[in-house]
């Protein structure tokens, strides 16, 4: 994985709660067998009508927001399903940073696998955002989101800053405890089938 | 100190500890065609093995055709997701039951009725609702492609501890066979909201939990990631003991196994919880759901609610409540039970198990479905299946008019060719209202079985109490 660098952009902003995964790509899309591509498919539903043109009253088709790397939406992003295609699509269009006043579990834990930087502010902190209109700038060195006027400080379990900065691969690191892991299982109870 | 139950299974799990997260050991890895390509894609261009083949289980379920199995599947790209996870489990040595299989079914009722799902033990499946599986006191959570790769790979998944959040729910139902599971676990959603259990597992107590059967447990325990909880959980007492008994995959020592279960696999009296809530079963009523997530919902009496009352205060809900009614087609003020219906859907890992047949059975019984209404019936697994027609059932939604078909998701998320048509209404047995979830535009009532059998039979929404029981 790619190790995330400050991202510079104006938010895109969604405003609305519990944005489901269902709307961030619908199931038809599920049935591919790669990572990419599902940029293109992303809010689906709500980005197209009935006759796949683009709705002029949807956020994302809003000039504007053309090229924006930051989502701004509102609480319980990403519950529903744990469909990681929901962190593709978001990625593939070019979004690696989102921030709202809470997330889904299992959502928020696959924008990490995947190099998107999920961002929990106060409710009153986001509520300002959806205010302005200008570039923000997200450093996740500095743990700091620096508007015009002043800078906002976030916080972020000290493990997920540590790997998304430096694109660290779980897996790796898990296999280098391979010695407990066959400790673990000499013990368990639960070992065989 | 006093423990909690899961505080008790994590600790048991515990491999190691690094930089805060904790790397917990897998027991169970259950995998399906649509969230794991990507992740075997992953193992092979890392050169990577499956660590424990011989502990992951794989079956079809999500977009696997409910009609009949002799014919070719017509959608190309399903047809590929299916070939795709033959083809890896070949590979990788993994046993697959597949669309032929006689144990096929919706990977959350396969695991327990094959005796994957033991007390005490980690399973994990690249499917929210895998929380079902803690109706036996298993920590069961859904995960994203990348951490399917990952157990794949190390049998382990890198985890920050969860908290605690313990449900009681006290006293007597009116009537267990119209207030079923499926209403308590809507009127929990209700009242904690979709984001109430965040981070945490909730474990189910009191004594109306204790009385549930294993069945009724797992509709509780299934809905659990809709109330934002990432596992459910229910101590495992004699009953469950029973329910597993002799099942295929259970260990050769069982009997030993369950002494050391009925012994530990409690939370401790004075344990703590991070967070506590108490519900009255006499207060609740058949819930149905009105609007685009499942904590819009209300009671069979009541009517469509103002969004300003539905939101009490919070501006964005009350956003959220007029979106919900204007893609409903609702007005607020309209009873409930006036509202009508043109499907019905009895099905997925929430209520396709036997004694959900047989309770919605038996408000079907001698009726027919409404002429304006199409119904169908989609059993769990084929062992739901097999078991549904020994009993005689599939005559009685077939002489009902309901469509019996062959087992899977279905309709449960539209993968396949049972979805719903824009605009139109349904009521469902299954666990997600979300705008176009059985189909673009379609509009979607959960509620339990019996529930969506007596809508069935009326053509729109009715109080399941005050029909007349076979
Ligand atoms: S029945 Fe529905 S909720 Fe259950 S596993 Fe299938 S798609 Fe998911």
């Amino acid at each position: 994985m790619e190790p995330f660098k400050p991202v510079k952009s104006i938010p895109t902003p969604l405003d609305k709660v519990n944005v489901d995964t269902d709307q961030i790509v619908p199931k038809q899309f599920l049935k591919l067998v790669q990572k990419t591509g599902f940029g293109k498919h992303l809010f689906f539903d709500w980005r197209y009508d009935k006759n796949e043109k683009p709705r002029s009253d949807f956020i994302l088709n809003n000039p504007q927001y053309r090229g924006s790397k930051i989502l701004l939406t509102r609480e319980n992003f990403g519950c529903g399903s744990s469909r990681e295609h929901a962190a593709w699509a978001l990625l593939d269009y070019g979004f690696r940073v989102i921030i709202s006043s809470s997330f889904a579990d299992i959502f928020y834990n696959n924008c990490f696998k995947n190099g998107i930087l999920p961002i929990k502010l106060e409710r009153k902190d986001v509520d300002e955002f959806f205010q302005t209109d200008s570039e923000i700038e997200v450093n996740l060195e500095e743990q700091t989101i620096k508007t015009k006027s002043h800078t906002i400080h976030f916080d972020i379990e000290n493990h997920r800053k540590k790997s998304l900065l430096n694109g660290y691969d779980d897996i790796s690191l898990a296999l280098q405890h391979e010695k407990k892991i066959l400790e673990h299982e000499r013990n368990s109870k639960y070992s065989s089938l | 100190m006093p423990k909690t139950l899961f505080e008790k299974i994590w600790d048991s799990h515990l491999v190691n500890k690094q930089d805060e997260r904790s790397l917990l050991y897998i027991d169970r890895h259950l995998i399906h065609e649509v969230t794991s390509p990507q992740a075997f894609d992953g193992l092979r261009t890392n050169e990577r093995k499956v660590r424990r083949p011989d502990l992951t289980i794989a079956t079809m379920d999500h977009n696997v055709p409910t009609t009949n199995r002799s014919l070719p599947i017509v959608d190309e790209m399903s047809a590929t997701q299916m070939q795709v996870l033959e083809k890896n489990c070949k590979d990788f040595g993994i046993q697959l039951f597949d669309l032929h299989s006689p144990n096929q079914g919706i990977v959350h009722v396969i695991g327990p009725e094959l005796g994957l799902t033991l007390p005490g033990s980690t399973i994990v499946c690249g499917d929210s609702h895998t929380s079902t599986h803690g109706a036996f006191g298993a920590l069961a959570f859904g995960i994203g492609t990348s951490d399917v790769e990952h157990v794949l790979a190390t049998q382990c998944l890198w985890m920050d501890k969860l908290k605690t959040f313990e449900i009681r729910v006290e006293g007597k139902r009116k009537n267990p066979h119209t207030i079923t599971a499926k209403d308590i676990i809507l009127y929990i959603i209700r009242k904690i909201g979709t984001g109430g259990g965040v981070g945490s597992v909730i474990e189910y107590r009191g004594e109306t939990i204790t009385e549930l059967t294993i069945e009724q447990r797992m509709t509780i325990c299934n809905m659990s990631i809709e109330g934002g909880a990432r596992a459910g959980l229910v101590a495992p007492d004699e009953k469950t003991f029973q329910y597993l008994q002799g099942r295929r995959f259970v260990p050769n020592n069982y009997d030993q196994c369950v002494d050391d279960w009925r012994e530990n696999l409690k939370s401790d009296p004075g344990a703590s919880f991070d967070k506590t809530i108490t519900i009255k079963a006499e207060e609740i009523a058949p819930q149905v759901s009105w609007g685009t997530n499942p904590a819009m919902t209300t009671d069979v009496t009541d009517i469509v609610p103002f969004p300003s009352d539905y939101a009490r205060g919070n501006p964005d809900e009350e956003k959220a409540a007029e979106r919900s009614l204007e893609y409903m087609a609702l007005k607020s003020g309209t009873p409930i039970t006036g509202i009508t219906l043109d499907r019905v859907f009895i099905g997925s890992c929430t209520n396709s198990r036997l004694e959900d047949l047989i309770e919605a059975s038996r408000v079907v019984k001698g009726k027919k479905v409404s002429s304006k209404v199409r119904a169908l019936v989609v059993p769990g697994s084929q062992l739901v299946k097999r078991q549904a027609e020994k009993l005689g059932l599939d005559v009685i939604f077939k002489d009902a008019n309901f469509e019996w078909r062959e087992s899977g998701c279905s309709m449960c998320l539209g993968m396949n060719p049972d979805i719903l048509a824009p605009g139109e209404r349904c009521a469902s047995t299954s666990n997600r209202n979300f705008e176009g979830r059985q189909g673009f535009g379609g509009r979607t009532h959960l509620m339990s079985p019996v529930m969506a059998a007596a809508a069935a039979i009326a053509g729109h929404i009715v109080d399941v109490r005050e029909v007349d029981l076979n």
